[in-house]
Parts: structure tokens; sequence; C-alpha cells
């Protein structure tokens, strides 16, 4: 058996693993989860012994959670074009600087309007205004960081050209742009820093990976998302009393 | 200029860095900002890095944050022993997928173990609330069950045979909520078996050495200055959300 990918492209890590894939041009089998129907919990959908989370690879008995592990083994076993992950020691650790920022500053910040607007309702909750606002906060404070520190006048977040930080990056900001946050407007070195990402990734890769997150807003307002099973509602409620 | 590191071992993963750079001999500039005087809000650290948080790494004119980053940075420049963070592909991913988990589950919980037991009462002069802490503790705690099942399991460290960066960034996380007084390890044999592993593969001196701050912050921990708790406040009152 090849390399297997277990994903849901709802969900920004799973798409960041999914693009890097298909424009290298790696083989793989593509097993698509749906995590709203609880099938990371389900032993039949899941890889044996796993964390219960996507994205996991799997490359023969080897499995592999995390993302960002998973983007550095597929970057190194397929030796993908060096720009990605560049051997240079300095530029590779501007990567890591910016991957090290995002796990622990932006990573639970861009989330939370998918979660306000329709994960919580498919379970009956609402998420306060008063947090909502000071994600508000923490997104424009997160932003201001990626264009100044990161970005700068650079044309991508760590050089001159596309690595693994921008998919991350990139992939997290639409889990917030899909569900209609304006995160580029008075940003215009960060809409222009957008656009090439998306050009270099091209049109066509950039729609099918997004499809998913930018018709889920309209799958709730016409009830067309499934109610999470039981199990999932402790789950649920739980990633929900930690938005801060 | 040789090589400057800017630490304050009250902060886990700058004691990471410590005991890394110690342990492996690597020749360095200790440049201490303390936190709680509120130095790595100074203009002159800013210059150093702009989002004022230690740790960070200058060499020569190359500036580095975010610990990970300088963790590799150091374990590439000076060729330390393969073992902490190795060639071999499937091993070095092993320790890559703990360094990327550790983020927002054993890094967030056990800082706020440590902050709503000891650093909170300081600030806000009366402690958190009961249940507020008792929240806190069950996260950690699931967390840890995580640790020792699905990343220790039987093996002797976390990502293999032999102790890796995971290790030290796990063990340094760890003596926070232990030095807010938190029994840990009570009650799970394996992490404790393994916490030995690291002290003794590290040696006893500068473990203790790196982590005489943090054992002692339970009775030592104070803001001798207002003007500084003012500075902190912004910070501090996000942090306990």
């Amino acid at each position: 058996m090849g390399l297997e990918l277990y994903l849901d492209l709802l969900s920004q890590p799973s798409r960041a693993v999914y693009i890097f894939a298909k424009k290298n041009g790696i083989p793989f089998q593509l097993r698509a989860l749906d995590l709203l129907k609880g099938h990371h919990l389900n032993p039949e959908f899941l890889p044996a012994n796993s964390l219960q989370r996507v994205p996991v690879l799997k490359d023969g008995d080897f499995l592999l959670t995390e993302s960002v592990a998973i983007l550095i083994y597929l970057s190194i076993k397929y030796q993908t074009a060096d720009h990605w992950y560049p051997s240079d020691l300095q530029a590779r650790m501007r990567i890591h600087e910016y991957l090290g920022w995002h796990g622990d500053c932006i990573r639970s910040t861009f989330g939370v309007s998918l979660w306000a607007q329709v994960l919580a309702p498919l379970i009956g909750i609402q998420v306060p205004e008063e947090k909502l606002k000071r994600n508000r906060a923490a997104m424009d404070r997160a932003l201001q960081c990626l264009e100044d520190k990161f970005l700068g006048d650079k044309a991508f977040l760590t050089g001159q050209q596309v690595t693994l930080a921008d998919i991350m990056a990139l992939e997290e900001l639409m889990q917030a742009v899909a569900i209609g946050c304006d995160l580029f407007e008075g940003r215009p070195r960060l809409a222009a820093w957008r656009q090439r990402v998306e050009a270099f990734l091209g049109a066509d890769l950039c729609r099918e990976t997004h499809s998913v997150i930018w018709s889920i807003r309209e799958l709730a307002a016409n009830k067309k998302l499934p109610d999470p099973p039981p199990e999932m509602r402790s789950r649920m409620l739980l990633r929900i009393a930690r938005i801060p | 200029m040789g090589l400057e590191l800017y630490l304050d071992l009250l902060s886990q993963p700058c004691r990471a860095i410590y005991i890394f750079a110690k342990k492996n001999g690597i020749p360095f500039e200790m440049r201490t900002v303390e936190l709680l005087k509120g130095q790595h809000l100074s203009d002159a650290f800013a210059q150093v890095n702009p989002l004022k948080m230690v740790p960070a790494l200058k060499d020569g004119d190359f500036t580095l944050t975010e610990s990970v980053a300088i963790l590799l940075y150091l374990t590439r420049k000076y060729q330390v022993p393969d073992h902490w963070y190795p060639q071999d592909l499937q091993a070095r991913a092993r320790v890559d997928e703990y360094l990327a988990w550790q983020h927002v589950t054993l890094r967030r919980n056990c800082l706020r173990a440590l902050w709503h037991k000891v650093m909170f009462p300081v600030f806000l002069g009366e402690p958190v609330s009961p249940e507020v802490q008792a929240a806190t503790l069950a996260e950690l705690d699931v967390t840890l069950q995580i640790l020792e099942d699905k990343f220790l399991q039987n093996k002797a460290f976390l990502a293999g045979p032999h102790i890796s960066l995971a290790d030290l960034v796990a063990i340094t996380e760890l003596m926070h909520p232990v030095g807010a007084g938190c029994q840990i390890f009570e009650g799970r044999p394996k992490l404790a078996a393994w916490r030995q592993r690291v002290e003794a593969a590290v040696g006893a001196v500068l473990f203790q050495e790196a982590h005489e701050v943090i054992l002692k912050a339970k009775d030592t921990v104070s803001l001798a200055d207002p003007s500084v708790k003012q500075k902190l406040m912004p910070r501090v009152l996000a942090m306990i959300r």
C-alpha cells in the first residue's frame, strides 16, 4: 500500500497537507473523513492508535500526525523543490520561526468565526458576543504581526519564494475568510501576498481545496449539515469552552 | 560577537535551550532578560525581538526567535549527536510530530497551571477561583494522559530509544506545574520513570541548575515595582481566559 492521507478539507491543517501534496504531484490515496459526522472518533475510518485527529499520514506501517511534521516528511521523502523547505540553515530556520509563532499564537484564533457562526449553532450553542469581540481583536493583532514582523517587504512570509509557512498561514486565514471575515481590508500588503500564494498554487487547485470551506456557510443556512453524533457533542462543547 | 542567547530561566522554552546548549558544550553569551522586571518590554530588547518574547538568539547578524527554531538551529549549526534530532526520516518525523503537537496542548496547559496557582495571585492580589483552577488541572490531566499513552507508550523516550529535543521540550514544560506544587507524576509511574531517565541523560547538576528558579517560584515570586505590574497587566489578563 502506498501513501495514504486521512483528511477533512474543512480543517485548515488538512488543507495545507492536501494542497502541498497535490501541488508537488505526490501520489497518494485520499481517505476523506467527515469530522462533523465524528469519523475521526470511529476506528473504522482512522488507523488504529491515532490521536483521533486529522490530518494523519500512513506510509506503509508508518503513521504520522500533525500537519507540520507531515509537510516536512513529505518534502524530504519526495524531494520537493528546495524553496518549500530550504536546505540553507538560516532560510529553513525562518520557516520554523514562523511555524513556532503560528502554533502558539494564531492556531486557535482564526477558526473561532467558523465555530461561532456554523459549528456551535449545530449543537444549539451561541458563542457570547464578548468573546467574539475579543477574537476580532486577537485576529487584528495577529494580522498586524503577520504583516509587519513576518511578511515585511518580502514577497512571501519568510523570503522571496513560497514555503511551508505560506501555505500554513494561508489555510489558517481562509478559515475566517470563507466565513465572511474580511481580513485583508486595509491590508494591501497582506492582500497582495495572498494573491501571490494563490497564483503560485494555481486557481484550480485553490478552488478544489477550498470548496468545502467556501460552501459551509450556505450548507448551514440551508440546514444541510449533519447533526453531530452524541460522542461529538462533548468534544465540541470543550472546544467552544476554550474560546478565550 | 559570538552566539548570544536571550533567556529567562523562569520560562520553560528558555530552560530547554539553556540545557541543550550547556549539555552540548555550545559556547554562548547568556543575556538574561528578566520577565518579571518587564525587561522583555524594553526598547533595547525590542531591537532583538520586535515580538518582545524570550527566548531569542543572536548569532552575528542573524537573529532568531521561537524556541523550536532556536533548538533546530543549534542542532544543525553545532553538529550535536544525532539522537537529538535524527537524520533518519521517520525518527526525525517522530520528533517533529511531538514538537508540533505540544503548542496548544501541553504548552498551554502547563503554563496555565503555573499562572493560575502561582502568578495570578501575585498580580491580582487574590487567588484564582477553585473552579477555574480545577478546570485547568483537569485539562492538564487529559494532556498528560495523551503524553503517556500516545507519545511515550512503552519507549524509553518520547520519540524513540534515545533522548531527543522532544524530551527536553516536554520535561521543561512539565516542571512548570511541578514548580506550582502540582503532583503530576503521582499515579503515573511510566511518566515518572521517563522523567528520571531524562534527568539522568541531561545530568542532575545541569537539570537542577536550569530549574532552580522555577522550583522556588512558589515562595519567591513577587513584584517589587508597581509600574512593572501595570506594564505586564494587559498580557497577564489575556492569559487568564
